[in-house]
């Protein structure tokens, strides 16, 4: 079953094409990485999927709204409604976690969930509570993010993208902010809801985690794929020579 | 210096100099309120990106800041004074001199000024928000006024609080200014006290060491706030 689905789309910063063109078809339970060099678009394509940037042509589709951004006018003309609507259903985890710093852990993750969902405070703090224990930090709800590590700010941001229930989660190179001793609990965590058969989207360096934990792989060169196609086979025996370069600097 | 002269009750000026305290703080923290809230309305017409909203905050805050807070004072209290009284006797037909009601002329004055400055503070906070922040206010669906009012306001505020806490001390001072039309604030009554008891020391010392009481517990009730402000922002807060 079909759960997002970025049909051709392109983006340019003013004359400088980053993305000329990228389709990409994710079912239920998919885990997606996305590699590439720095450059390649693979962050812009991810900002692109929850209209952080917004497409200037292609279209996007998450189960029953679509986005055309190939129509004329603002946005592509796409209604504000949808733009909240996908952004809502989407859940984002960002490189420097981005966790609002004046709100400690708890009101981070239930921001969202009140505000946006509509969900009342009492149901959202409980939710909240189960999630920060799922992530391991049922002893930081009230700690703000400046008290913590790089690694427990980045678990509290996954337990703020999941408050929402999310039909997808998307990752923006999650563990790339951190000390490497801290890169392995926030992998775990990552790793546990691919386990769950959760939808995940997400740019990574960790070649070794997208080997063993994606579904699918996606190698990004000069905004086009260039390569895709199961993990063991990318990386066992990649058919383009820039991604056997590219894989033999990690591997 | 014979400090009898600022006794409290007949023998003395001290009961005059308090409602003159009393006068100036009113005056401060009305004028204080006022153009922050005028300011903060500024500040959004220049982030709103639209000429249409941006060019006229920006004249309004260039012209206020450029020029002297005593032009804007006789300005308003004498230049509006005639513009009353004219527009009385040529369309209402009432020939009586308008006086302008000297503490509200104050007020406006002041508060005119301070949302000039207050602008200004209130621009640079908002823009210091980091944009990650309000990425992830967008990244889980809030509406524009959502992400203002739960994310950027917070955060705007801590950050606009030592500018602000100056703009409070302008005003303060500026006080001084609207004794000029006549309000008792502390500079006036010193001044009155003075000519009439021939001892401009005792009164404008008294003045001065009023208005450092003044500034000192106004700058510790602002450095609570930008404590509690910044609670967990900031380490050792």
């Amino acid at each position: 079953m079909q759960a997002l689905v970025a049909t051709d789309i392109r983006k340019a910063f003013g004359s400088l094409e980053v993305l000329r063109g990228v389709s990409l078809r994710a079912n239920k339970g998919d885990v997606i990485a996305i590699i590439g060099g720095s450059g390649s678009g693979k962050s812009t394509f991810l900002r692109c999927l929850n209209l952080l940037e917004v497409p200037d042509a292609g279209s996007l589709w998450l189960n029953g709204i679509t986005l055309d951004f190939n129509r004329s006018g603002p946005a592509g003309g796409t209604t504000p409604k949808a733009k909240a609507e996908l952004r809502r259903r989407l859940g984002m985890v960002f490189q420097s976690f981005n966790l609002w710093t004046h709100m400690s852990a708890l009101d981070n993750i239930i921001a969202g969930p009140i505000h946006v969902l509509g969900q009342d405070r009492k149901e959202a703090r409980a939710i909240g509570l189960d999630l920060l224990d799922r992530v391991g930090l049922a002893d930081k709800a009230d700690a703000f993010p400046a008290q913590l590590s790089g690694g427990q700010q980045q678990r509290v941001a996954i337990a703020r993208a999941l408050a929402m229930r999310p039909e997808a989660l998307l990752f923006d190179e999650p563990t790339s902010a951190l000390d490497p001793e801290l890169v392995g609990e926030v992998l775990k965590v990552i790793q546990g809801l691919a386990a769950e058969g959760r939808t995940m989207i997400l740019v990574t360096h960790e070649m070794a985690f997208a080997r063993d934990v994606a579904t699918h792989v996606m190698f990004f060169h000069d905004g086009r794929v260039e390569e895709e196609g199961r993990p063991d086979l990318i990386f066992s025996n990649p058919g383009s020579e820039r991604c056997r370069s590219f894989l033999k600097k990690f591997l | 210096m014979d400090l009898g002269i600022l006794a409290w009750g007949d023998t003395g000026w001290g009961d005059e100099l308090a409602r003159g305290v009393l006068t100036t703080v009113a005056i401060a923290s009305a004028a204080y309120l006022v153009g922050a809230a005028l300011g903060t309305l500024l500040a959004a017409m220049k982030l709103s990106g639209t000429p249409a909203m941006n060019v006229p905050a920006a004249v309004y805050t260039t012209t206020m800041r450029g020029i002297p807070e005593m032009l804007v004072i006789y300005l308003v209290f004498f230049g509006g004074g005639a513009l009353s009284s004219w527009i009385a006797s040529s369309v209402l037909g009432i020939h009586d001199r308008v006086d302008l009601p000297s503490f509200a002329v104050g007020v406006v004055c002041i508060a005119l000024s301070v949302a000039a400055y207050a602008c200004e503070v209130i621009r640079g906070a908002v823009l210091a928000v980091p944009g990650g922040q309000i990425e992830a206010a967008e990244a889980v669906g809030m509406t524009r006024s959502q992400r203002n009012r739960l994310v950027v306001a917070p955060q705007a505020f801590r950050m606009a609080l030592p500018g602000m806490t100056n703009v409070w001390q302008f005003a303060l001072k500026d006080t001084a200014l609207v004794s000029i039309i006549g309000v008792t604030e502390v500079m006036r009554t010193a001044s009155i006290g003075s000519d009439a008891t021939k001892q401009p020391f005792t009164f404008y010392f008294a003045a001065l060491v009023i208005f450092i009481v003044i500034a000192y517990l106004s700058q510790r009730l602002f450095v609570r706030l930008q404590a509690s402000a910044d609670r967990g922002v900031r380490w050792g807060s």
